[in-house]
């Protein structure tokens, strides 16, 4: 029972890791690159503004950070909880 | 040089290096072959998978979509690389720990019915022949224009040269060809880019130029671009336009069609461990951002660049002549492109010039009247598949950087083509025929009924390329909200609920169902021109076009399946372990043959 409730454990942080990775995820494309572009339509990006620079480019970016982030965390999480190859 | 015959002197060379590669890796072992990708570095893995995934609609269509609309495309760019997001955290690593080749067999094996099995090849199959039609769009724009014929009859010879690319074929399951793909596409796509981008900004990286300064008028690019298309009656460049809504519901659709794709997903099914499968999607995404991050300064130079060409003036002077299109040799590509048929242009008032402007804006109109140039837009068409592959000429960039882009273009259209008609006979040949209808069939059956798919497949998709739901890539767009709808919803439920076999089922058939339905109401039935009961400018759900759909056949899809689930039994004791040891990384062995 000890390796089940540990390999719950284990299940559990992964799903708060991927809750968080995705509420960014969501915030920056559909938040700033079309929902919330007219609160961030004052701070103007080379010829446009913010939102329109995450919507072409931004968002992108943030994707990347976000899947290397989860690569990084989750082998560090696989080698705490024992669950690693 | 002339430049058709350097056009073909690139095109040859290109496919000389990608078959003399996969002789040279062939020769090594056949279970290499089979198995390509396993034992690859996730670096190299990710290019392989960038050029398995950027075709037609990445390379040739997505620019001209969004030069021609502005900020409301970016749908395109936030959903075709959003979705890697979903893939490598909520699908990638646990499908790679299940540890099988295919995603109807993990459907099979995770729902334990063949049902839920053969309703997965049945999603994976009318996805991927959308798919098709839409990179079929591609090669016919580029194969017209290379051979300098007509669009149809490019179509035509497209065809038979990606049904010989196909069957001739394992080629394509080679990971150091698709490699050789991905470097030719894209250096291809940047070169251009870089020449257009230090003209126009002085700033070598598309990217920061699509950001920096018009060099000419030390306005800020976008600035300008704004200031152009709105003096000749466009919407503005940089302005939200489209109804919101219908936007946040596309780009989840592309994003969730993304993850639920086969042929994608499949290459991550036989990296070597867990760990790489979560490295290769990010690797992947590197690579395929490359192209992401330029394309839309492709798209904004472009329109800045074809304005300045139809108003050589100013917006203000006058308009181009005819005899300078005629005459002047950086309007050549004009002329070589309208004999595709996709270009056109006409002098209607018969004033000796041709006036590019927005005939439905009324002030703009009322201008050109009082003017001379006539009351009618006399650029008639400009089809936005042509974009990218005139983008050199419309710069005047040397012919070698021309051909390039046709080697480039030719190699994204056919590698994704072949590679999912590749797809599409081997569910047709192993999943459907010996997994459910003839399981006792010869090897030799099985291989003659994929041969017979594959003509199938290519047949009516060609037939339908000819008269295509839209654009390359809003053909392609179609075929995600299919895979958002189907196949991305019952992976998930797989993997993070214990949804049982009868849930899984009625949720795919509703998600796949509902969202055909959708689209056929919308595009023709079976795609076929002028069935349609509804047009995607007044779609039958408020302000949700066809394109759209997927996402709401998504939720469809899960909202099915947990009420049926709910209300059967639960999933049998074995089940529920394979789940469990589906999400725990350890004791990941190799995959195993089917």
């Amino acid at each position: 029972m000890a390796e089940n409730s540990s390999n719950n454990a284990y299940w559990k942080a992964n799903v708060r890791i991927i809750q968080i990775s995705l509420v960014i995820w969501a915030l920056v494309s559909f938040g700033f690159g079309i929902l919330l572009r007219p609160m961030l339509s004052g701070i103007a990006v080379g010829g446009s503004d913010l939102g329109f620079w995450f919507a072409q480019q931004g968002s992108i970016l943030v994707f990347l950070a976000l899947i290397f982030f989860y690569a990084w965390r989750m082998n560090k999480l696989d080698a705490e909880h024992g669950v690693e190859e | 040089m002339d430049q058709f015959v350097l056009n073909w002197l690139f095109i040859g060379a290109s496919f000389a290096l990608y078959i003399g590669i996969a002789i040279w890796a062939r020769a090594g072992s056949t279970s290499e072959f089979y198995a390509a990708g396993r034992g690859v570095h996730p670096v190299v893995n990710g290019m392989a998978t960038g050029a398995d995934w950027m075709s037609a609609a990445s390379f040739i269509s997505m620019a001209g979509l969004i030069a021609f609309t502005g900020y409301d495309n970016s749908s395109f760019l936030m959903g075709w690389t959003g979705g890697y997001v979903l893939l490598a955290l909520m699908l990638a690593p646990y499908l790679r720990k299940f540890g099988k080749y295919t995603v109807s067999e993990f459907i099979g094996d995770r729902f334990y019915s063949p049902t839920a099995r053969l309703v997965a090849v049945i999603c994976l199959i009318v996805a991927s022949t959308t798919y098709v039609i839409g990179q079929m769009t591609g090669v016919g724009v580029a194969f017209g224009r290379f051979l300098e014929v007509d669009n149809t009859t490019g179509l035509l010879i497209g065809a038979c040269v990606v049904f010989a690319y196909a069957v001739f074929g394992g080629m394509k399951g080679v990971t150091y060809t698709q490699v050789a793909q991905y470097v030719v596409l894209i250096v291809a796509y940047t070169i251009p880019a870089i020449f257009i981008s230090l003209q126009l900004t002085g700033n070598p990286i598309p990217g920061l130029g699509l950001f920096g300064d018009h060099a000419a008028s030390g306005e800020p690019l976008l600035a300008k671009l704004d200031q152009i298309v709105t003096e000749l009656g466009f919407a503005a460049y940089t302005e939200h336009h489209a109804d919101t809504l219908n936007m946040v519901l596309f780009t989840l659709s592309l994003m969730i069609g993304t993850a639920g794709l086969p042929h994608v997903i499949m290459r991550f099914f036989t990296v070597p461990t867990v760990a790489s499968a979560r490295w290769s999607a990010g690797w992947t995404l590197v690579f395929i951002a490359l192209l992401y991050l330029t394309a839309p300064a492709v798209g904004a130079m472009a329109r800045l660049n074809i304005s300045e060409m139809m108003w050589p003036n100013g917006t203000d002077g006058e308009p181009v002549s005819v005899e300078m299109m005629e005459n002047d040799a950086r309007y050549d590509w004009m002329a070589t492109w309208q004999k595709t048929g996709l270009l056109g242009w006409e002098d209607k008032n018969g004033d000796g010039k041709i006036a590019y402007f927005n005939d439905k804006n009324a002030d703009v109109k009322a201008k050109a009247e009082a003017a001379g140039w006539g009351s009618e837009n006399e650029l008639t068409n400009f089809n936005r598949d042509i974009l990218v592959l005139a983008n050199p000429e419309i710069a005047n960039l040397p012919g070698w950087v021309i051909a390039l882009v046709a080697a480039g273009g030719l190699a994204a259209a056919l590698s994704t083509a072949a590679g999912l008609l590749l797809a599409i006979s081997s569910a047709v040949s192993h999943d459907l025929i010996k997994g459910a209808i003839n399981p006792s069939i010869s090897e030799k059956g099985e291989l003659l009924s994929a041969r017979i798919a594959m003509a199938v497949a290519i047949v009516v998709a060609t037939y339908l390329g000819l008269n295509p739901p839209g654009f390359a890539a809003q053909t392609v767009a179609l075929a995600f909200g299919l895979a958002a709808a189907s196949i991305f919803p019952a992976l998930m439920m797989g993997i993070f609920s214990k949804v049982n076999n009868k849930g899984a089922v009625a949720g795919m058939l509703a998600g796949l169902i509902v969202t055909l339905i959708y689209i056929f109401l919308h595009k023709g039935w079976f795609f076929i021109p002028d069935t349609n009961r509804f047009d995607d400018a007044d779609p039958l759900l408020g302000t949700i076009k066809s394109t759209s759909f997927g996402a709401v056949g998504a939720l469809i899809n899960f909202a099915v399946a947990f009420a049926v689930s709910k209300a059967s039994e639960p999933i049998p004791a074995e089940i529920d372990e394979l789940v469990e040891s589906v999400r725990i990384p350890k004791g990941a062995g190799a995959a195993q043959a089917k």
